[in-house]
């Protein structure tokens, strides 16, 4: 049985369980051990790095740390934002001569940096689909938009997805999940992510313009691997369709959700009915046969 | 008895502000043997040179050693500057203060001792130097140009002009290059083909010129004065001393839909083509990667009305060895395709161009004959965006460099544009405009204020389609930093200028050094911009950097200077640093035949008089020898040598650096 590191970061356990539920079903079926880091601690983002670039850096390599300690190779890290933490504290750790000496001090650990952490999308593709794909029971029979933002694509030196201005991993999972992905204009364009809270406005007029491209071009979901992105184009739905002329319905899902539908995963057991946004009509229109996991 | 002179440079600061110059020439003056040491600011200017020249006729110097900087620039000045005294060149020796120690160390004691220690093993050597006498090789005038573009056909045309012979070897079926695919030039707007065509024509008919198109470089052996070089003359399937050029062919072939490469990919051509009306020569040739008859063996049509039976489809590659002196490498360079811009969908969308495309939609002898038109439909566009450093001056994207010629070239792009289209709308997205040269930014003024083009200072961050229109993000920077999207029918990408992708593979040929980015090296970048590091071959046009056509041109005719230069001689000076072999010694084992790289060790018979052979040893041809030492190495009888670099000189500095306690404390 394949162990991986797992790191749900406060998301998963919070605003996005639905996420958490889908990726450990996933991970059930494909036979690979999610083993949680113990004593984990918040990766920092968003709060951390525009104060202190230290803390920045301690958090996360903190977590790098516990995982180094228990022997993991690598760290499954589901929420782009805490991924890209993690991967920013360890490319600091290995190339900054400063950070080296300091971050040991600072946390009271020792640590490498041989934990590599990897995004669900590395996650699939590595491990997941080869073991899966023969107990993909269900034909998606819808169009999906794949959408990236920018966690996942940016920066540049910490990005593990090809072709980053136009990448076609997640469509390539989709695709390989027996789905149709669409192709669309704004893939990994800005969902307003860091102003989810304090300006909802340019939330709503970025994500605007996100939802009504992949709805002219016929997506019946928006497939999301990233908390920040979901809780925007879900949760921000009234101040979106501020923005627009007719009400926007498109259901925004995790990628992790859709491939449990196409392994015939019961909705409910996915978390299908934590979303904002109603997805009946969504799962009505695909066909529907389920197994017990 | 030896009698050394030391002469320790400054360098202005380079060397003085880490070395005690003073101290290490004091330190000199008690070595053995050395009866004059003196330091000076800058030992390179004459007063510099003055110093030495009179130092060796004052002291009787029987060597010189210069500490100064690499022997690279100025080991030649300095032994120039020996001579001139009356001592032989090659007892003047430099040991290395400026990049081997005073560049690389802080100011410390230490560092002033290890400019001593340097000095002094250069002492030990030059005692055993011996005088040598330069080499004198025959040069064959002939010059081989690589590239028939317009930096090739002008290094061509001037050294052909000054009486000598040229080869032309291009790898299209024509010559002409990329000014030939371009439809006007800027700063003066006037056609390309116009001012380029009577030269391409003056190249095929002059009677210096010998061209080989639709062929390359197999081979380059030997060096300067006497290279031998293979071309190989790929099969044309057609007899160009039989063809007439009636085109018969061409219009009877049934294989018509190949995407145009002179069109760049906007037309259509048959598989037997002429590249373009004005080529040259103006005969085809089968592409044979989608000719009917070599993919299946059926179909002749060609040879069939061929009325002058020039088909000859059993043709084969031939490789032809020519002798010439200098090689110019004018092999152009190419813009970056398709895949590298998913953000703008090139390759996705077919009205997103790149530069070269526009000015095939723009030639008078294009795809639309000249009127503008969108590839996706066929419909005049109204609008325009033009996105200037698309690839260019982008690390993120691996091209760190300023492609040059974009600036301009998308500023004639617009004007072109609202030449045509007066009521068009012409919008240019840059990151700063860089109009330098002669009448260039009046040129982009004249595209701002006259022609009504709008330049907006920014990046473009995403193209997409949207009901047939292409909408183009960016921001502006510098009306309040606002995010703007235009609608556009078409958007041309001025895409990085890059090398060609073979460009690695021809400089390994030629044995010349290369940038990270494949385009070939000069042999330095402000003082030798037109040469190699390998005699005998320079460079002219975009193959060293991407470059315009006055620059090109510029460049071709200095490097036609130098090329004409190295003809007025009858004979070549070398240096005589090469190999040479004790025939007492030598056992005739020829272990050094096997690893000599430039093939320069034969065979020689050493007989007596009445004829009876006693042995056979090894001899250096001194004309290919390059002094390389690894025969050196090899020989188990220690029988060769290196002059210059003689193993007793090279042991004399090693234990010179083994002896050091004596002198490191004065």
């Amino acid at each position: 049985m394949t162990k991986i590191g797992y790191f749900p970061g406060c998301s998963l356990n919070g605003t996005a369980k639905e996420y958490d539920l889908s990726l450990q079903a996933i991970a059930r079926i494909a036979d690979i051990e999610l083993v949680e880091l113990d004593d984990w601690n918040c990766c920092g983002a968003t709060a951390a790095h525009s104060l202190n670039s230290t803390l920045a850096v301690a958090l996360p390599a903190r977590n790098l740390a516990i995982a180094e300690k228990m022997g993991l190779d690598e760290i499954l890290v589901p929420c782009a934002a805490c991924f890209s933490r993690l991967a920013q504290a360890r490319y600091e750790i290995k190339s900054d001569e400063k950070y080296r000496t300091k971050i040991p001090q600072l946390i009271e650990m020792e640590i490498k940096g041989t934990a590599n952490p990897i995004t669900v999308l590395d996650f699939l593709n590595k491990y997941a689909l080869d073991k899966i794909k023969d107990k993909l029971y269900n034909k998606l029979n819808a169009k999906f938009a794949c959408y990236y933002g920018c966690l996942l694509t940016r920066p540049e030196h910490l990005s593990t997805i090809e072709r980053r201005e136009d990448p076609l991993v997640m469509e390539k999972i989709i695709y390989l999940s027996g789905g149709m992905p669409i192709d669309w204009a704004f893939k990994v364009e800005c969902c307003g992510a860091g102003l989810s809270v304090v300006r909802t406005d340019i939330v709503g007029k970025l994500c605007a313009k996100i939802l009504d491209d992949a709805q002219s071009r016929g997506a019946d979901a928006i497939i999301v691997a990233c908390p920040m992105c979901h809780s925007n184009l879900d949760m921000r739905r009234n101040e979106i369709n501020k923005n627009l002329s007719t009400d926007n319905e498109i259901p925004v899902v995790y990628i992790t959700q859709i491939i449990g539908l196409a392994l015939g995963i019961d909705p409910k057991k996915l978390g299908f009915d934590k979303h904002f946004v109603p997805t009946d009509k969504f799962l009505h229109k695909l066909q529907k046969q389920t197994v017990e996991v | 008895m030896a009698r050394i002179g030391v002469f320790v440079c400054h360098c202005g600061e380079n060397i003085s502000s880490t070395v005690d110059c003073a101290k290490v020439a004091e330190i000199a003056s008690n070595y053995p043997g050395v009866v004059y040491s003196i330091d000076y600011k800058y030992m390179c200017s004459d007063p510099g040179q003055n110093l030495i020249k009179e130092a060796i006729q004052k002291h009787k110097l029987t060597g010189v050693v210069v500490a100064a900087c690499s022997p690279r620039m100025h080991e030649p000045t300095f032994r120039k500057a020996t001579a001139e005294a009356g001592l032989n060149p090659f007892l003047c020796e430099m040991a290395n203060l400026r990049e081997h120690c005073s560049w690389v160390h802080f100011r410390e004691d230490s560092t002033t001792e290890k400019a001593a220690e340097l000095v002094r093993v250069l002492v030990e050597k030059v005692k055993h130097n011996e005088e040598l006498f330069p080499i004198k090789v025959p040069i064959t005038k002939t010059a081989l140009v690589i590239g028939g573009g317009i930096g090739g056909i002008q290094a061509a045309l001037d050294i052909a002009n000054s009486g000598h012979k040229v080869i032309m070897v291009e790898k299209n079926p024509s010559i002409g290059g990329k000014m030939a695919q371009l439809s006007e030039t800027f700063p003066t707007l006037d056609c390309s083909q116009c001012i380029l065509t009577p030269r391409m024509v003056e190249v095929a008919q002059h009677p210096n010129i010998t061209l080989y198109t639709y062929a390359e470089i197999e081979s380059v052996d030997g060096f300067i004065g006497n290279f031998k070089v293979t071309i190989r003359q790929k099969a044309k399937s057609v007899d160009h001393k039989a063809c007439t050029g009636c085109g018969l062919c061409i219009e009877k072939c049934p294989i018509k839909k190949i995407p145009d490469e002179f069109n760049a990919g906007l037309g259509n051509r048959a598989a037997i083509y002429v590249p373009f009306p004005q080529a040259v020569p103006n005969k085809p040739v089968i592409d044979r990667n989608n000719c009917t008859y070599f993919l299946k063996g059926k179909c002749g049509l060609c040879k069939k009305v061929c009325p002058a039976d020039a088909i000859h489809y059993e043709q084969e590659d031939e490789l032809i060895k020519v002798d010439v002196g200098a090689i110019v490498a004018a092999t152009g360079f190419d813009i970056k395709h398709s895949d590298f811009f998913p953000e703008y969908g090139y390759g996705k969308y077919a009205d997103v161009i790149d530069g070269l495309q526009f000015e095939r939609l723009a030639s008078a002898s294009g795809p639309t004959l000249g009127v503008l038109k969108r590839p996706s439909d066929g419909k005049e566009p109204e609008s325009i965006v033009f996105i200037a450093c698309a690839g260019s001056r982008d690390p993120a994207k691996g091209i760190p460099y300023c492609s040059k010629i974009c600036c301009m070239y998308t500023a004639k792009h617009a004007m072109l544009f609202k030449h045509k289209n007066h009521h068009g709308k012409a919008t240019v997205f840059y990151m700063d405009i860089r109009a330098g040269g002669k009448m260039y930014d009046e040129f982009v003024r004249r595209a701002i204020e006259e022609d009504d083009v709008n330049y907006i200072r920014g990046r473009v961050s995403r193209i997409y389609e949207k009901n047939g229109k292409l909408i183009v993000c960016g921001v502006d920077t510098l009306l309040n930093s606002r995010p703007v999207e235009i609608e556009a029918d078409m958007v041309v990408l001025a895409t990085a200028a890059i090398a060609n992708s073979d460009s690695e593979e021809l400089a390994q040929k030629l044995h010349i050094s290369y940038d990270p980015y494949h385009f070939f090296s000069e042999a330095h970048p402000k003082l030798r911009p037109v040469e190699t590091n390998t005699a005998g071959i320079m460079l002219a046009g975009a193959c060293q950097a991407p470059k315009d056509i006055p620059d090109t041109v510029s460049q071709a005719s200095g490097t036609a200077a130098k090329v004409v230069a190295l003809f007025s001689q009858d004979e070549l000076t070398r240096e005589p640093l090469i190999a040479y072999v004790n025939n007492n010694t030598c056992v005739g084992c020829f272990l050094c035949q096997s690893v000599c790289p430039y093939l320069a060790i034969e065979k020689e018979e050493i007989r007596r008089r009445d004829g009876t052979l006693v042995k056979t040893v090894a001899k250096i041809n001194p004309g290919l020898c390059q002094g390389c030492g690894t025969c050196v190495a090899l020989c188990r009888s220690k029988s060769i040598d290196i002059h210059g670099y003689t193993n007793r000189q090279i042991y004399a500095e090693v234990s010179a650096l083994f002896n050091r306690r004596e002198y490191a404390g004065v």
